[in-house]
């Protein structure tokens, strides 16, 4: 377990490095740079503007000083909030989209998981064609469609909540219901057909031949193996739910850092780009690592074949 | 004799069993006949409804559905049902340019990878994973905030006289870059392919013959995968459509004077209040055609490969 760990760990720093390198280079041959295409400003102050950022420097010394500053979690100035490190912008703003996230997560789950488990017990009943059949129809909607309508429906003609901000709880119902909608509907489908998988094999003929009953076949037997492939979506779906919180946040207005993502994308803010660019990455390896650790703890197969 | 020569091989050609088992599987045609329709109507339909996109008429605004205008009009007046069919030839553009490039390279890639193995496989695989651990969204705005400025360069002047203009130059940049970030499912499927026919005794033949390596890959190898990669276009242009979507409703894709259902749906949501049908249209017709092509996808796996599991 702890070579596994170990193994795993260094392929994360490396992905990583190999993630910061590119995306740095990348930006960097972008021509122009920061201060290119705002107002005509005079030689003299874009030179000493250049010389703040670092940016008068050799590319390969600029890359140097970034990786040093990276190491001791300095991610440098955005170049278009003044006075901002982009640290603090993502310091302000990630706990906002993280809260959506862990919201929108925990809906999917909280109704993906039951519907997808009744619907295997219940198969090719009401309780499984009619939730089966609503969940296609959440799984085709993408959420910049969905967003708008919900917030038609439960914002503008039910008036239960506000449209945009983020200020009280009933704020964070709309764009959570919004993110999570699409999850519960494929986390759904994705309990039904492991646990059906599971429900066929020799060792719940046995235990049912044995007399338990039959929650107890479904929670204690068939569970923890029939939700392997809900685990090892949990990784894909944090990766969409950061694509999915640039959509929400921008319907819903939600302050998060999917927006300041966007608006860094708008105003080529390079430094903010890289650096939340740079997050992004560390956190999805970070998360990855750990969904493979549930993963090896639920299934001893997984831990054997790495 | 000749009788039952060709009634053997109609029998062994898989193609024409593929075919037999696709159209025996309704959802599959009916969605790939909604396709086509959806196709034709957008490529001939703004030429037969009687209004152009320029024509705009402010003093009539946002209007619902009447007979004049079938599907309303937007705030400036202009017929949504227009707009929405030229929208859709963007739409439908970018999915099957942007699949084509993911194609090329994907197949390209993948071979190799696969044909060559060893190091050289176990490199060129590392770098599919780490670009896999980022969203494509991220990857593709880099791209586009970086490519962007490129061609408005002196140096790149000529290319954008080549392509008609700025506007005309963003879409292609679009095109190209989520199809140059796409590739990497298709090149794990084709490498997947590569390896199991690698073994077999027609690529020993050859390469017994001395065949030179790439024309090994060229014309023993891709033509052998066909099939999966016939299935993953049909389902990778869904993904690049929703993705181009995406990044238009977010203002970073297709932009005025330009339109694609993503914008238009963009524009709906702005006046949702006031003017519903300007999303639920556009709204209807790109989750119509994400659908079909995702089921048509599906048809195609059970017709072109009945042993795959789903």
């Amino acid at each position: 377990m702890i070579r596994f760990l170990g193994h795993r760990l260094w392929q994360s720093i490396a992905t990583l490095f190999a993630i910061i390198t590119a995306t740095f280079w990348i930006i960097q041959a972008a021509p122009g740079g920061p201060f290119q295409s705002e107002r005509a400003i005079s030689p003299h102050i874009r030179e000493q503007m250049l010389a703040a950022y670092g940016l008068d420097r050799p590319a390969p010394e600029q890359y140097a000083r970034y990786l040093g500053n990276l190491l001791r979690g300095d991610l440098g100035l955005t170049t278009k909030y003044e006075g901002w490190t982009v640290l603090e912008i993502i310091g302000s703003a990630f706990p906002i989209s993280l809260q959506l996230g862990l919201l929108g997560m925990a809906f999917a789950l909280a109704v993906g998981l039951p519907v997808g488990i009744i619907a295997a017990a219940r198969r090719n009943s009401p309780a499984d064609w009619v939730p089966m059949a609503l969940s296609m129809i959440g799984i085709c909607l993408p959420t910049f469609v969905m967003g708008p309508l919900l917030a038609l429906g439960l914002g503008l003609k039910l008036n239960l909540f506000n449209v945009a901000g983020w200020y009280g709880w009933s704020d964070r119902v709309l764009p959570a219901l919004t993110l999570g909608l699409y999850y519960s509907a494929y986390i759904a489908r994705m309990t039904r057909a492991g646990m059906l998988e599971v429900l066929s094999r020799d060792f719940i003929r046995t235990a049912r031949a044995k007399g338990a009953s039959e929650s107890s076949i479904l929670l204690r037997h068939a569970l923890k193996i029939g939700l392997t492939p809900v685990v090892a979506y949990l990784g894909p779906a944090m990766a969409g739910m950061i694509t999915g919180s640039f959509v929400v946040e921008n319907i819903f207005q939600v302050p998060g850092l999917g927006q300041h993502f966007v608006s860094a994308a708008r105003n080529n803010d390079y430094t903010l780009l890289l650096g939340v660019t740079v997050f992004y990455a560390t956190l999805l390896v970070a998360a990855n690592v750990v969904v493979d650790l549930i993963q090896a703890w639920m299934n001893p197969r997984v831990r054997l074949e790495s | 004799m000749t009788d039952v020569s060709s009634v053997s091989h109609a029998l062994r050609s898989p193609w024409r069993e593929a075919w037999r088992r696709l159209r025996r599987n309704r959802l599959a045609v009916a969605c790939g006949t909604l396709l086509v329709l959806i196709g034709l109507a957008c490529l001939l339909g703004p030429a037969l409804t009687g209004h152009t996109i320029e024509n705009q008429n402010l003093a009539l605004g946002a209007t619902a559905p009447s007979a004049a205008h079938w599907l309303g009009t937007d705030t400036l007046g202009r017929d949504l049902l227009t707009r929405i069919l030229t929208g859709g030839q963007v739409s439908l553009a970018v999915g099957l340019t942007a699949t084509l490039v993911s194609l090329i390279i994907g197949v390209a890639y993948g071979a190799t990878a696969g044909f060559l193995g060893g190091r050289t496989d176990a490199i060129m695989m590392r770098i599919v994973e780490i670009l896999y651990a980022l969203p494509f969204i991220i990857l593709v705005i880099i791209l586009i905030v970086v490519l962007e400025p490129v061609f408005k360069t002196p140096q790149m002047a000529w290319l954008v006289d080549l392509f008609g203009g700025e506007g005309q130059i963003k879409l292609v940049v679009l095109f190209m870059v989520i199809g140059a970030i796409e590739w990497l499912t298709m090149a794990r499927v084709v490498r997947a392919q590569v390896m199991t026919l690698r073994q077999q005794d027609f690529v020993a033949a050859a390469l017994a013959l001395g065949v030179p390596k790439w024309k090994i890959i060229l014309r023993h190898l891709v033509p052998n995968c066909l099939g999966p990669v016939i299935v993953y276009s049909t389902l990778t242009i869904p993904a690049v459509m929703l993705l181009e979507a995406v990044l238009s409703f977010l203002g970073l894709g297709v932009q005025a004077p330009f339109a694609s259902w993503g914008s238009l749906i963009q524009e709906g949501a702005d006046n949702l209040e006031t003017s519903p049908w300007l999303l639920v249209f556009p709204a209807l017709l790109f989750s119509t055609t994400l659908f079909s092509f995702n089921f048509l996808g599906d048809g195609l796996r059970d017709a072109l490969d009945p042993k795959a599991e789903r």
